[in-house]
């Protein structure tokens, strides 16, 4: 089958690409500005085609512990929400990483902290990427940077989270769930008839019983399995990492920015290349694993970096941890839900940083 | 080719489907289009708008300050976005209810009181396609035929026989964009 193109909403591509993808389950509650990904399963109701269940649950807690029963079950199950409901089911979430579960949460990111407001925002990066719940784990996460992405990375995160039996984070915004753009849709995925071995799917008799946990009482027994996260994280480092370069091969001035941020600084790079500076970008499609490396090798032969996100300045740490004091880095970024603009970059870029 | 365009309004006057036709009809002309709404409270009354980007190349930040074309349909929008139009470019505005009309000489207007003749029309809900006519006769980047291919798209099937009232709004607005 060819795929389709279609001008859609980044949340709706979500919705339609887990349909593709062959979910099993979609549990959601609805809040700005991501609504429209439950909005649009309901009215397509795949129940009756592909046999996918949506649910709108009685809360976000809810959603995420469905999410929790159906990923033990072995089933490609997701969720979704905006930061004040992704941290309600931070519980949920760290659970399931104790667990070793694999699902798809995605985050749809407005400004904080509290209900803040409804605009776009990069504001939970912090807890998006080192661990938003308690103990020591780590998500997968993907940051989207076009409608595109945002269909594409719907089964490259169940792949993923099935690959290493660890929930993926979507981390998304209020500007790329709200655009729209051109998007090609993948042919529809047969649902999966087989379960993995490890499921609790009832005992049959040639087996010993599968347990879903994450209790251990035996503090030696609880150290060996962080022992086996760890190296399960490293694993991950060392073989998911995702970026991408726009004119970094003669930059002096490198930004590195995510998502709707990156798009941003895109124009500022054009911008500031007509006013005959060499700017470039590197554009974090991870952000863990984070493509510390690159940009480590990056810092050898540019002048400084800027870090650009619609936050107070969060990625800028893991900016500042590749470059290892190599050259300045900098933070610039707007915050309460305004986006930076691509002039803006260039301003500071101009005025604080080569002028200053 | 790349053709930045802010749509600006009240809520209910079709500034987003203005822009969504526009957009998609850009995706059947084979080109990149991006439709970045102001989402929000707006929607439930008072003004909205939209930026356009419809271009040849891949589109880059969604979110800009500066438009070639600015397509203004009340007060607020027009003191709000007067200033945002590049040097050169071109501002569009439906007369009706504008007491401060546009000022600046680096820029051309036009106007095209689409409220006024779609009243005319006895169709008040093809306001839209007028303006949208007018914004083509004047920059037309977007052939007659891949408009018409994006109405059919953004419209619900159920709305198709309302595709040759709409075409003919589309050539009324091309016929009274004025030059001011």
């Amino acid at each position: 089958m060819e795929k389709e193109l279609r001008l859609m909403k980044g949340n709706e591509a979500i919705a339609e690409a887990a349909i593709r993808a062959g979910a099993d389950g979609y549990f959601g509650y609805p809040i700005t500005p991501q609504s429209e990904i439950l909005e649009y399963l309901m009215e397509a109701n795949p129940s009756r085609t592909t046999g996918m269940v949506v649910l709108q649950a009685e809360s976000e807690i809810a959603a995420i512990n469905m999410v929790y029963g159906g990923a033990a079950c072995g089933k490609k199950v997701m969720t979704s929400s905006s930061s004040p409901g992704i941290s309600l089911k931070q519980e949920g979430i760290t659970y399931i990483a104790g667990a070793e579960l694999p699902c798809l949460i995605v985050n749809v990111v407005r400004g904080g902290p509290g209900l803040g407001t409804i605009q776009p925002a990069q504001s939970d990066y912090f807890q998006a990427t080192k661990g938003g719940g308690h103990g020591d784990y780590h998500l997968i996460v993907l940051a989207p940077a076009s409608v595109q992405e945002m269909a594409d990375f719907v089964d490259l995160s169940f792949e993923l989270a099935f690959k290493y039996r660890n929930p993926v984070m979507i981390l998304s915004d209020g500007a790329i769930g709200q655009m729209m753009e051109k998007v090609w849709l993948a042919p529809q995925k047969e649902r999966s008839k087989t379960y993995p071995e490890w499921a609790t799917t009832g005992k049959p008799p040639e087996r010993e019983r599968n347990i879903i946990t994450s209790l251990d009482l035996d503090p030696y027994a609880q150290e060996q399995f962080n022992k086996k996260l760890v190296a399960k994280y490293n694993e991950i480092r060392e073989k998911e990492v995702r970026y991408e370069e726009f004119q970094c091969d003669d930059a002096e001035y490198l930004f590195v920015a995510y998502g709707t941020s990156a798009r941003v600084c895109q124009k500022s790079v054009q911008l500031a290349r007509a006013q005959g500076i060499k700017a470039g970008l590197l554009r974090p499609i991870t952000l863990f694993p984070y493509p510390s490396v690159r940009i480590g090798s990056l810092a050898e032969k540019v002048r400084i970096i800027l870090s650009v996100e619609m936050s107070a300045g969060q990625m800028v740490e893991d900016v500042m941890l590749s470059v290892n004091g190599k050259v300045p880095v900098f933070h610039f970024g707007r915050m309460g839900g305004i986006v930076t603009t691509p002039d803006e970059v260039v301003d500071y870029l101009k005025s604080k940083i080569i002028g200053g | 080719m790349t053709e930045e365009i802010i749509i600006a309004g009240f809520g209910g006057q079709g500034v987003l489907s203005m822009g969504k036709i526009m957009a998609y009809s850009g995706v059947m002309q084979d080109m990149e289009v991006s439709w970045m709404p102001s989402y929000g409270p707006e929607m439930r009354g008072g003004t909205a708008n939209v930026i356009v980007i419809i271009s040849s190349e891949r589109i880059s930040s969604p979110i800009i300050r500066n438009f070639d074309t600015a397509i203004i349909l009340n007060q607020q929008s027009l003191d709000k976005f007067e200033g945002s139009v590049k040097s050169g470019g071109i501002l569009i505005y439906d007369g009706n209810g504008i007491t401060r009309h546009p000022e600046r000489k680096d820029i051309t207007i036009y106007r095209v009181d689409a409220a006024e003749e779609a009243g005319r029309m006895s169709s008040p809900k093809t306001f839209n396609m007028i303006v949208l006519g007018g914004f083509l006769k004047i920059k037309p980047i977007i052939k007659m035929e891949n408009v018409i291919k994006g109405l059919k798209k953004s419209l619900p099937e159920r709305y198709h026989n309302l595709i040759p009232v709409n075409e003919k709004a589309l050539e009324r607005g091309m016929e009274i964009i004025r030059k001011v």
